[in-house]
């Protein structure tokens, strides 16, 4: 230190390196020479006959069993191909009940579900993220949980009380979800089996926007908490409530065991029941409900796709991106 | 203590403010928030006058963002108020306090165009689509983006998004601006672009503006006064130069730029003797020792180039008009320098310097053992 002496102070520099280090650093990337293109290792061929393979050998797996039960309602042996028993559905007796039944069942499940999940998993994310794994769980849990079980437990409840209750709220209520004409009961066990499903879609949508941001951005617009929920959060979940919706309705117009065992006939039991008298029509029921299926999930889907990510708006070429 | 602004209140800060409006005065007082056992704020007080951009500047944990929440509504002060023209907006909720945020994240809604989301806040307060679209149309141009009112966030860079998300936040003409790191997600170049917009905006609307961030060149370089907070508490807040050049703490001094710590002795004449040089001492002298550390800026340290001399040069940095060396002292002392780039040139890794001090008062504190 002893060369170290004081000298006259000098202007301060224009700028210190803290200060200016942001925008006064040279560009100092070398450019890539040709030669790295050249290096560039070639690119595999990709295994196009494999990938055609499995292809066909999946779509194969679908679709020969729709194929062969279509043909199978068709084609009457000794009389050629004939529509007759697809002409004779509506006419069956239960089709049109059994499948106003289960579409009912499939709204006010979806409808409950999404009531129940929907306000439940915003405030997990948006107050306690650490609840986030044990809702998770509890979530999960009907999936370990086979049906026949929850069968049980459900008869055993609603067979709860002795007689002297049966004039009370509780023993009416018991009676009034077993309803033939609408079984709230088996919306309230589909609830139960569709939670999962309706958790990870859910779940997924919010994972995929930051809640919490638009949340603040929204209240401090002078948006109050329904506002938030209806005008901001919902809209953004969009595409994973449609996916909570097409995964319950698939799952309540396909089941069959509650409902059977709890002795209620919506459409899935229907088909069942009418299988041994009438076999054809029972195959063409199926393969029409499939067609069913698939057209309300189609719509489904329509319903969730974003219009923000469709070309509805002008599109944006790669360098109207830049800064100007 | 109010709870709630009147409705009346609330329909003024839209209908009945001009852009040109002053802003407001806005009062912490005493402030103090813990999360669990860790203390965000530790009874911070700061005014900030109406029209004045302050920086809030601290390391990490500091509890920077945790008082621009306070501000927002978002976080519930353990103790303490926030006045907004002497009025105590503590518990005040968010959507009723008259203050514009912008996020350190994209925060415009994914499903509405830029025009929308520009226009959210009056259609929540019941604006008609006329009126709304007339002012997201003024506001977009303030912002630079006048023909981007269609596109939709995936449709725009970072930077228009956080411009969008400017004009939204001023759609309503707010009482107070809050900015919650809003460059940080950006590239340098829009950085330093949207720094410059965001400033020429608070000066032409005068709006009192909270701005938090990490980097000092935006604090330094945009604010009236930089307040800097260290665990929770207000160590010191002045202008830019001011802070700079006289910090009032160690801390200041250590964070704010870069800084020398140099083994010095206080003389009987109140004087640091460092280096074999004798200096004057700024600021709070230790009285339990007087052997100390004296703080010198790099900018106050010379180098020449000195086959003689005692120095080595480690390392130099250019930094285009300035080029800082790291230079090794005898001792196991390292130094670092400032020096405008073109004195630099003999100065390369592995020459010998002579240093030096600028004779200009210095900061000292006691020489840890």
């Amino acid at each position: 230190m002893a060369a170290m002496t004081p000298t006259p102070a000098p202007a301060t520099p224009d700028a210190t390196p803290d200060t200016a280090s942001g925008t006064t650093a040279p560009a100092a990337a070398a450019p890539a020479g040709p030669s790295v293109k050249a290096r560039a290792p070639r690119r595999r061929p990709r295994p196009r006959v494999w990938r055609a393979a499995v292809f066909l050998l999946a779509g194969a797996y679908f679709l020969v069993p729709l194929v062969a039960s279509f043909v199978f309602t068709v084609h009457v042996p000794g009389q050629g191909v004939s529509f007759e028993a697809y002409t004779q559905l509506l006419a069956a007796d239960g089709f049109t009940e059994s499948m106003l039944l289960s579409l009912g069942l499939a709204a006010a499940t979806i409808a409950l579900s999404l009531l129940l999940a929907v306000p439940a998993l915003v405030a997990v994310r948006l107050g306690s993220p650490r609840l986030r794994p044990v809702v998770e769980v509890m979530c999960m849990l009907p999936l370990v949980v086979p049906p026949i079980a929850l069968v049980t437990g459900i008869t055993t409840v609603l067979r709860w009380g002795p007689e002297h209750l049966s004039r009370t709220p509780l023993y009416q209520t018991f009676l009034a979800v077993q309803d033939e004409r609408f079984p709230v009961v088996l919306v309230l066990a589909y609830t139960v089996l569709a939670l999962p499903f309706v958790y990870r879609s859910l779940d997924a949508g919010m994972r995929a926007v930051d809640v919490p941001t638009l949340v603040e951005a929204a209240r401090s617009c002078g948006a109050s908490w329904p506002y938030v929920v209806l005008r901001v959060l919902l809209p953004n979940l969009r595409a994973s409530l449609a996916g909570a919706a097409f995964l319950t309705l698939a799952l309540v117009l396909g089941e069959f065991t509650i409902a059977s065992l709890l002795g209620f006939r919506p459409f899935a039991v229907w088909i069942v029941t009418i299988s041994g008298a009438h076999a054809r029509m029972s195959v063409a029921v199926s393969v029409l409900s499939l067609l069913i299926t698939w057209l309300l999930l189609l719509v489904l889907s329509r319903a969730g796709t974003n219009p923000a990510t469709v070309s509805s708006a002008p599109s944006t070429s790669p360098t109207s991106r830049k800064e100007s | 203590m109010s709870t709630t602004l009147p409705a009346a209140r609330q329909s003024e800060g839209f209908d009945g403010r001009t852009d040109s409006a002053p802003g407001a005065r806005v009062e912490f007082r005493g402030l103090r928030r813990a999360f669990g056992s860790t203390v965000a704020l530790d009874g911070l007080d700061l005014t900030i006058e109406p029209g004045e951009l302050v920086a809030l500047l601290g390391p990490s944990g500091c509890g920077k963002t945790t008082a621009l929440r306070v501000v927002a509504g978002f976080e519930q002060p353990d103790s303490g108020e926030v006045l907004v023209d002497g009025e105590d907006i503590t518990r005040v909720p968010a959507n009723r306090r008259d203050a514009g945020m912008v996020f350190q994240s994209y925060s415009l809604f994914p499903n509405l165009s830029a025009r929308d989301n520009v226009a959210f806040g009056l259609r929540v307060r019941g604006v008609g689509a006329a009126r709304r679209r007339e002012r997201a149309a003024e506001l977009l141009d303030l912002v630079g983006l006048p023909d981007h009112g269609d596109r939709y966030p995936h449709q725009m860079s970072g930077g228009q998004q956080q411009r969008v998300a400017l004009a939204r936040a001023l759609a309503l003409r707010p009482r107070v601006l809050l900015l919650d790191e809003p460059l940080s997600a950006l590239d340098a170049k829009v950085r330093a672009s949207l720094r410059d917009e965001i400033r020429r905006l608070q000066l032409s609307l005068g709006i009192t503006t909270v701005f938090v961030t990490h980097d000092q060149e935006e604090a330094l370089s945009m604010a009236d006064r930089v307040a800097v907070l260290n665990a929770g508490r207000l160590e010191q807040c002045a202008a830019p130069a001011e802070l700079y050049e006289r910090p009032a703490t160690p801390f200041v001094a250590e964070f704010v730029g870069t800084m020398n710590r140099l083994p010095g002795r206080i003389t009987d004449s109140g004087l640091v003797e460092v280096a074999g040089a004798r200096l004057p001492v700024d600021g709070p002298v230790p009285t339990a020792t007087r052997e100390v550390e004296v703080l010198v800026r790099p900018e106050n340290v010379t180098a020449t180039a000195d086959p003689e001399g005692t120095a080595t040069v480690v390392a130099a940095s250019f930094f285009g008009a300035v080029t800082r060396l790291h230079l090794d002292l005898p001792g196991g002392t390292s130094v670092k320098a400032d020096l405008p780039s073109r004195d630099a040139g003999e100065l390369a890794p592995g020459a010998r310097a002579a240093v030096g001090l600028t004779e200009r008062p210095v900061l000292v504190v006691a020489r840890s053992a």
